[in-house]
């Protein structure tokens, strides 16, 4: 799959703010196509991790109500410039994607 | 999915135990799905979800949680969420919205390394409150804010 993730690590001191945009639809399994009438079925992230040197510091569970191309950001310790950051995420479809990138 | 589901259900009612593993064992290929609590974002109302989440529906009005949300959201496709708290050993931080079909919207578990700090965007049917429900220490504390919303996020 063509790269979904956005993602920007910067680290402050100590602490790490983590930053990622995600290219999906969510379809939350409820809207109606309106030229068809039909229900459009469900289609969103249900789990997101972030890896830090591979080890991970936030794993996250979703529902139908994160809004489409979600954004997300957090915050964890014990980080440098130079460091690895890995954020994937698996859908309900288990389609899945992930990104890494360099703490600055 | 669905398939699976079915044979899951017929392996088991068949008999005992090989039934039951063999059952799981076509259950495993996406190991990671498999931990996605289905019922607690299945469910209609608050307290159901956060029972299906956390095992308990009981929490505890706390001022050190800190939600960041618009007053009013003009759009509720797009309702930017933050929430912060001062509690310690915080393991996970869920956030609902109150009057969805299905108000739970996400549950962010968190490291001994992570800051208790989550911001991400949801959406939102109507008019309702925000729940911040944070789990520290074992016990789960939880706050509160109303946000306006104009226009309806969930559906057509």
């Amino acid at each position: 799959m063509a790269n979904t993730i956005k993602i920007r690590a910067q680290a402050k001191g100590d602490t790490c703010t983590v930053k990622a945009l995600i290219k999906h639809v969510m379809e939350t399994g409820m809207r109606k196509d309106k030229k068809t009438g039909k229900t459009i079925p469900a289609h969103f992230i249900q789990e997101i991790s972030c890896e830090h040197n591979g080890k991970t510091v936030m794993s996250a569970l979703w529902g139908t109500a994160i809004s489409a191309n979600p954004y997300l950001s957090f915050e964890f310790k014990g980080a440098k410039a130079g460091d690895k950051v890995k954020l994937s995420w698996v859908d309900n479809k288990g389609e899945k994607d992930s990104a890494e990138d360099t703490i600055r | 999915m669905n398939t699976k589901r079915r044979v899951f259900l017929k392996g088991t009612l068949a008999s005992g135990a090989v039934a039951v593993a063999v059952g799981a064992g076509l259950l495993s290929p996406r190991q990671v799905l498999a931990a996605w609590p289905q019922t607690a974002f299945d469910a209609k109302s608050v307290q159901e979800a956060l029972k299906n989440l956390h095992g308990s529906e009981l929490t505890e009005a706390s001022g050190e949680i800190e939600i960041k949300a618009p007053d009013i959201a003009e759009n509720g496709a797009v309702v930017p969420v933050t929430i912060s708290t001062n509690l310690s050993n915080v393991e996970s931080i869920a956030i609902v919205a109150e009057k969805n079909g299905t108000p739970l919207a996400a549950s962010f578990n968190l490291t001994s390394n992570t800051l208790p700090y989550v911001s991400t965007r949801i959406k939102m049917g109507q008019t309702s409150n925000v729940i911040a429900v944070v789990k520290a220490n074992g016990k789960m504390y939880s706050a509160r804010k109303e946000v306006k919303v104009t226009i309806g996020g969930c559906g057509g």
